[in-house]
């Protein structure tokens, strides 16, 4: 008889346990959630192309990520994950892409290398043209000059004609004008006559040098075409001279 | 316009005294009988005037003037002799246009017109002789007239009266019609002062109806001109676009000869005043320059390089039978012929340095060099052959003024009279036809302009006052 109050007893206590248990229930604190799985971390990538390009042209830049919340470009900025976009910087640029992710962060570079473009833009280099030369070289500086009333060629002119001969034979394509001018002091008809002469002094140093008489027109342009016009003898030497002019 | 009557010619003391001979007869053996025997002792007056510099006063005088009492001529203004409105207008032309005409002609004197009585005549009947052939105005000779527009015609009456001689004073009396009009008026008064001209100035033409041609750049390039010898009726005869320069016309008027810049260089042209055109002439190469006429008309010489140095080329008048006549260094040009023979030509010549004035005999022979020193240019062959005008610097060179002047010298003697004094550079004298008078180019005035002056150096006037303007060239006739 004794057993049977013991089972009735444990029976009793355990039925009050599963009902305090169980009416305590809803106060009990929920378990703490399981860790969440480690994260990934984010990938990146990204890359232009053409790798180079000349200054003005453009590239694509294109990037990808994975596993990131917050993508970013330096020098453009937040950017979306995934993407491209066409850049055409004037130098230079080093692309850093950034990527930030729960699992980290993440960077990728790419370069684009940008040349300057080649500075004579239609290439002319070998283009200079005979009248440009002429145009440099001769043009005034060629020029020769008289003495008041003189149509021969004085001393310190011989220098001029050397370098003027010398032009005229490396350039032998180089067909040319030379024209006489004189000063506005005297007549304008002798005036005409003697920047003929004057004209025809320069054309024959220089046929007599070599340069073929075939390759020279002259003129005689008088006192009509001053280059300068004040009445001083200054200016009345650089009137007296034979010019020469590039025949197109 | 036609001449209603002129009365018979009449001599009178003063034309006793100037012409020797027939009326008919040039007064050109005076002009040079009087030249030859004064111009030594005029250039001995000029050594010792310009030695005491009293030569700003005293001007030499030569030719028309020399030791000739001038005619008093009376000129009153023409009266109105209808009522029309455009009288007023067409008389002024008139009356200014005579005076002018006559006031530079250096054969009369006119008698200021504050001397003269309150009354003048219009017509013979009221002429008042005592009022005019005494003091104050003491004229010998009267020019009086009327003009007037009646029924769509302008008239002209005009006489000339010797008022010393009260029997029978009529030397001259014209009439003249035309369409009314200002060029009309001018033409008259032209015409009628050189009638008066004629008869008071030892019978050589008048020059009131003579063209003057010139290089002008008042169209923005130099191109020939043309005015009447007093500077009115300028027009523009060229439009070459380049440079045009030293217009020469052709004896008969016909033509004018010049040289203009064109793609090949300096070339001669022709300009025909008859088509109102240009007319062609042979492309010669190298420079040409200064085409001048022969005095018959047949002929041409002009500076070329075509053969190498400047030269004095003659050719044909159409450019044929091409001649070379100077040879040598140093350039020839600016040639001009002695219009009377035709068998002489004046150059400027470079080839002993500066230039100077030569003559040569028309087939090159004989040159000579007629100037001595300085730099001498632009000659020109007086119409009696006798002289040359020219422009020259007498003393050239470092520190010295440079001033230009028109010259005269007497080819056989070589002796020469400064004829301009005025400062300035002067330069490119021309004779009138009738040798009594010389065009020129100076920039006395602050421009290059053209004046005209009696070929004694005296009665100055300026002719152009619009751009500059060179290179004058008086028409033959």
């Amino acid at each position: 008889m004794k057993q049977t109050n013991v089972k009735w007893y444990a029976l009793a206590v355990v039925l009050a346990a599963v009902l305090t248990l169980g009416g305590c229930a809803k106060k009990a604190t929920p378990p703490p959630p399981p860790p969440p799985p480690p994260a990934a971390a984010p990938t990146a990538s990204i890359s232009v192309n053409p790798a180079t390009i000349q200054g003005g042209q453009s590239a694509s830049l294109t990037w990808q990520t994975s596993n990131a919340t917050d993508v970013s470009i330096d020098g453009i900025g937040a950017v979306q994950p995934n993407g491209s976009q066409s850049v055409s910087p004037t130098d230079s640029t080093t692309y850093h892409l950034t990527a930030k992710g729960a699992g980290g962060t993440q960077e990728a570079t790419a370069r684009l290398t940008v040349t300057q473009p080649p500075p004579p833009p239609p290439p002319p280099t070998p283009n200079i043209t005979d009248e440009d030369l002429f145009n440099q070289q001769i043009k005034d500086k060629g020029d020769i000059y008289f003495d008041y009333d003189k149509a021969d060629i004085r001393g310190d002119q011989q220098s001029t004609i050397q370098a003027d001969v010398a032009f005229f034979n490396a350039h032998p394509n180089i067909n040319f004008t030379v024209e006489g001018h004189c000063d506005e002091r005297g007549s304008t008809e002798y005036n005409l006559a003697l920047g003929d002469s004057r004209a025809s002094s320069v054309k024959n140093a220089l046929t007599a040098a070599g340069i073929s008489a075939s390759r020279i027109k002259t003129i005689s342009y008088g006192k009509e075409k001053p280059f300068c016009t004040e009445s001083n003898e200054a200016c009345w030497q650089q009137n007296r001279r034979g010019h020469f002019v590039y025949q197109k | 316009m036609d001449c209603l009557r002129v009365n018979s010619y009449r001599d009178t003391m003063y034309l006793q005294r100037s012409l020797p001979t027939r009326m008919n007869e040039p007064a050109r053996p005076v002009f040079r009988r009087l030249y030859k025997k004064h111009l030594p002792a005029f250039v001995f007056l000029a050594s010792c005037l310009f030695a005491s510099s009293l030569w700003a006063q005293d001007w030499v005088k030569t030719g028309t003037s020399l030791g000739v009492a001038k005619v008093r001529l009376a000129v009153p203004d023409f009266k109105p002799s209808s009522g029309d409105p455009q009288n007023t207008a067409l008389l002024k032309t008139f009356n200014d246009t005579l005076w002018n005409d006559l006031n530079v002609s250096g054969v009369v004197e006119l008698v200021s017109k504050s001397f003269y009585p309150l009354q003048v005549p219009g017509t013979p009947a009221e002429v008042t002789f005592p009022a005019w052939n005494a003091p104050p105005p003491n004229a010998a000779m009267l020019a009086f007239g009327s003009l007037g527009v009646s029924g769509g015609k302008l008239a002209v009456q005009g006489w000339l009266y010797d008022v010393k001689n009260t029997q029978s004073p009529q030397i001259l009396g014209k009439q003249y019609t035309d369409t009314p009009g200002d060029a009309a008026a001018r033409m008259m008064a032209h015409r009628f002062a050189d009638e008066i001209i004629y008869r008071l100035g030892g019978g050589l033409q008048g020059i009131a109806e003579t063209q003057i041609y010139f290089v002008s750049d008042r169209s923005g390039h130099k191109e020939i001109w043309a005015m009447d010898y007093d500077g009115s009726n300028q027009r523009q005869i060229t439009h070459v676009g380049s440079i045009a320069l030293s217009p020469r016309v052709s004896p008969d008027g016909s033509r004018v000869a010049f040289s203009a810049l064109t793609k090949s260089g300096w070339d001669i042209m022709m300009f025909s005043l008859d088509l109102n055109k240009m007319v062609s002439f042979p492309h010669l190469g190298g420079t040409n320059l200064s085409p001048a006429w022969s005095g018959d008309g047949t002929k041409l010489a002009f500076s070329s390089s075509r053969a190498g140095d400047p030269s004095i080329f003659i050719s044909d008048a159409t450019g044929a039978n091409l001649h070379r006549m100077t040879t040598g260094k140093g350039p020839d040009v600016s040639p001009v012929w002695n219009r009377k023979t035709n068998a002489q030509i004046a150059f400027v010549s470079g080839r002993t340095g500066l230039p100077q004035i030569y003559t040569m005999e028309a087939d090159g022979t004989n040159q000579q060099r007629m100037t001595d020193q300085g730099y001498a240019v632009s000659p020109n062959w007086a119409p009696n052959g006798q002289f040359l005008a020219f422009a020259w610097v007498r003393k050239y060179g470092p520190g010295e003024p440079g001033a230009s002047d028109i010259y005269l010298m007497d080819i056989a003697s070589k002796q020469w009279v400064q004829l301009t004094h005025d400062g300035g550079r002067n330069d490119f004298p021309s004779w009138s036809p009738d040798g009594r008078h010389m065009v020129f180019q100076s920039n006395r005035s602050g421009s290059l302009q053209l004046w005209s002056m009696l070929a004694d150096g005296s009665k100055v006037q300026q002719l152009t006052f619009t751009g500059h303007n060179s290179q004058p060239n008086w028409s033959w006739k």
